[in-house]
């Protein structure tokens, strides 16, 4: 907005172009900021991906380049990855969304009633991030361990192979993306459920709708901003989750993520300009999605 | 049991021996009531008197705690609302907003796949001379839009019943006159059976053949509106539906023909056929608009009675009629409507005056004496209305 009346400022008289520039510079902490800690990193992350490496140095030495085959070296390096990763977040937010649904509709809606269960309720949904999420992954890790009460009454039952693994298998991560946001995707999906208006639902009953087709057709349109507001919440960070996947926690070999792969690239291998290319593509991919899936569930005023 | 079909004209709808009760009060003590298909019937009362609650039984958002509800002679108590060849238009309009107005009108064709129902629900926006508007969303349009979008999405499905929760009260004076013909020409043109709930009378009177006054969880009185109006039963019925001057008094003298009461040292003579009790201590009234004024004092006649000297406290111009309050000595304030025939208000405050009404005009109340006098006769229904709820509200808190 401000910078329409700066814009116009030249057509309108004197008063509103001071205005404007009042505007401007209370603006300019916010712009400051925005210039320092995300355009700067970002034109060096694309300024990154291009590198070369350099022609006599050491190991982890590049140059700066038009080096875009970088781009498509990742690619082929790591699409396994690059698809897995969008899979299991895609997995985890519709398993996330399944869970947390029946539960934000209970707290915001059935126990209007009883407010006293509905706070109860919430500060269990929000109770987990009292703790540390690395804490609570790896204390997943020992529950699911092979040594685990659980995993070893599984295996005297006789319902997973002996020598069959819980951990570092793909249920496993999905296992922990799922657990990890549920309470991203209750929440946002809570406060919609939570202003939902009971007189629609009567409505629709009176016209003839079952309890299911009001659900189908009123419940579910009417909470749709949550709904995306909740997906977006999981999926993004879900999709460049690299602690769940890592083999330090719920992952093995075969269940590596982007996230992974960009820490194992920057860390490791120190092979920057492979890295800064792929954390442009998860970017760019999730940037796309999300366009696309905000476009069609016609929630555009969220952005 | 999807009601597939139109209604081919309203249904009788009849409640016997309900009861609602709600964790801590109750809604509806017993109530019994049948209303003949066709019929444009008004449930009136003041808030919190059990009429919306009747209402949501029928409509089969609330389950009775007793009795039974029919429609068309069929027993729907156990049914769920959707099965109920019941629509209803609510207080809020409850419209769709996530849907157009022509999506929110063709919901109930949709759900009972009748055949063409963006056609059926264009006719219904036509009847509510709103097609044009049919691809808005409703929170496009304005409060009367939306009452009209609402009653359009209730009378396309052609039920044998309508409900109609206050639908009226949001909108302005002018448009809810407007309305009112219109629901009512409606309702003559499709011979559907309409129950109205609303606690302003003058709606109640204008549109529908029967009324019933509710109070307290009970119907107090029911007839056709002028029946109601000219011969009220209870102080509350003639203190709601419009207003009254009632006087407490002993019946003194009993001829076949009338009762005489004596109250403030004044003798007030009733029809005997226009009273309800007929020996001890009884409420008589008028109504106010029967009531004539006199600057003079008027030779006394057998067949009007005359209460004065008193001094009028107020007078409020109203246009067509000037209301006159008069201090009567011993019987409290009497109330006068008197039409604006000539110029003006003929007197002012301070005027010594004397009122006289035809003995037939007067009325004789069921209710035992302590009640009456309760409210004051100058009280506007409102005023009334509002009293009503603060004393259901301590009995309901005494429960």
């Amino acid at each position: 907005m401000a910078f329409a009346a700066f814009a116009t400022a030249e057509a309108l008289p004197q008063a509103p172009k001071r205005r404007s520039r009042i505007a401007l510079f209370l603006l300019l902490p916010g712009i400051l900021y925005l210039v320092l800690f995300f355009l700067t990193p970002l034109v060096s992350l694309v300024l990154t991906s291009l590198q070369a490496p350099s022609e006599f140095g050491d190991i982890g030495q590049y140059d700066y380049a038009f080096n875009w085959q970088n781009y498509v070296a990742v690619v082929e390096a790591y699409l396994p990855h690059i698809l897995r990763s969008f899979g299991y977040a895609l997995v985890a937010t519709v398993l996330a969304l399944l869970f947390s649904y029946p539960l934000a509709y209970f707290i915001g809606v059935k126990a209007r009633r009883w407010p006293l269960l509905q706070s109860l309720m919430l500060v269990l949904v929000i109770a987990p991030f009292f703790i540390s999420f690395l804490l609570r992954t790896l204390a997943w890790k020992q529950i699911l361990s092979d040594e685990s009460f659980i995993i070893t009454s599984l295996k005297a039952l006789s319902l997973m192979a002996p020598d069959g693994h819980f951990t570092g298998t793909p249920f496993a991560v999905i296992f922990g993306l799922t657990y990890n946001f549920i309470p991203f995707m209750t929440l946002p999906l809570y406060s919609t459920l939570e202003r939902l208006d009971t007189r629609y639902l009567e409505a629709g009953s009176d016209l003839y709708a079952n309890a299911f087709t009001v659900f189908r057709k009123i419940t579910i349109p009417l909470s749709m901003p949550g709904i995306v507001a909740g997906t977006l919440l999981t999926f993004i960070p879900a999709a460049g989750d690299y602690i769940n996947a890592s083999r330090d926690f719920l992952g093995g070999p075969d269940t590596q993520m982007m996230g992974n792969v960009i820490e194992a690239n920057f860390l490791v291998l120190q092979n920057y300009p492979a890295a800064a290319a792929l954390s442009i593509i998860l970017m760019a991919v999730i940037l796309v999605f999300v366009g696309v899936y905000v476009k069609r569930s016609g929630t555009e005023d969220l952005l | 049991m999807v009601v597939r079909e139109f209604a081919e004209r309203g249904a009788d709808l009849e409640l016997v021996g309900i009861q609602k009760r709600f964790p801590g009060f109750t809604a509806i003590e017993s109530l019994d009531l049948t209303i003949p298909a066709g019929s444009f019937f008004a449930l009136l009362g003041p808030s919190g008197c059990g009429k919306t609650t009747t209402l949501r039984l029928v409509a089969g958002l609330e389950e009775p705690t007793q009795g039974r509800i029919l429609i068309g002679g069929k027993d729907v108590t156990a049914t769920k609302s959707h099965q109920r060849p019941v629509n209803t238009v609510f207080q809020s309009y409850a419209l769709f907003p996530h849907m157009t107005v022509l999506e929110n009108v063709a919901f109930g064709l949709k759900r009972r796949r009748i055949g063409d129902p963006l056609g059926k629900a264009h006719e219904a926006l036509r009847l509510v001379e709103l097609d044009h508007l049919a691809q808005r969303r409703p929170q496009q349009l304005s409060g009367g839009q939306q009452q009209r979008v609402a009653l359009a999405r209730a009378i396309v499905n052609r039920p044998a019943l309508l409900l109609l929760d206050e639908p009226l009260g949001a909108l302005d004076l002018k448009l809810r006159r407007q309305m009112q013909l219109e629901l009512k020409s409606i309702q003559e043109e499709v011979g559907l059976t309409f129950l109205h709930v609303t606690h302003d009378q003058e709606e109640a009177m204008t549109m529908a053949d029967t009324v019933a006054v509710m109070n307290k969880g009970a119907i107090e009185q029911m007839g056709a509106p002028e029946v109601l109006y000219e011969l009220p039963r209870t102080t509350f019925v003639a203190n709601f539906l419009g207003q009254s001057n009632l006087f407490t008094g002993a019946v003194v003298a009993t001829t076949g023909a009338a009762i005489t009461v004596e109250a403030g040292g004044s003798r007030i003579v009733v029809p005997t056929a226009r009273a309800q009790r007929h020996q001890g201590e009884v409420t008589v009234g008028v109504r106010p608009e029967k009531v004539v004024l006199h600057l003079e004092e008027p030779t006394a006649t057998p067949d009007r009675n005359l209460l004065g000297p008193g001094r009028i406290i107020d007078v409020s111009f109203s246009g067509v009629s000037t209301q006159y309050i008069i201090e009567t000595p011993g019987l409290g304030t009497v109330l006068v409507f008197a039409q604006n025939v000539g110029m003006g208000p003929a007197a002012a405050v301070g005027d010594e005056v004397w009122v006289s009404w035809d003995v037939e005009h007067g009325f004789g109340l069921d209710d035992d004496p302590a009640e009456a006098g309760r409210f004051p006769a100058d009280a506007s229904t409102r005023s009334i209305a509002v009293q009503q709820r603060e004393a259901l509200v301590t009995e309901l808190e005494e429960n």
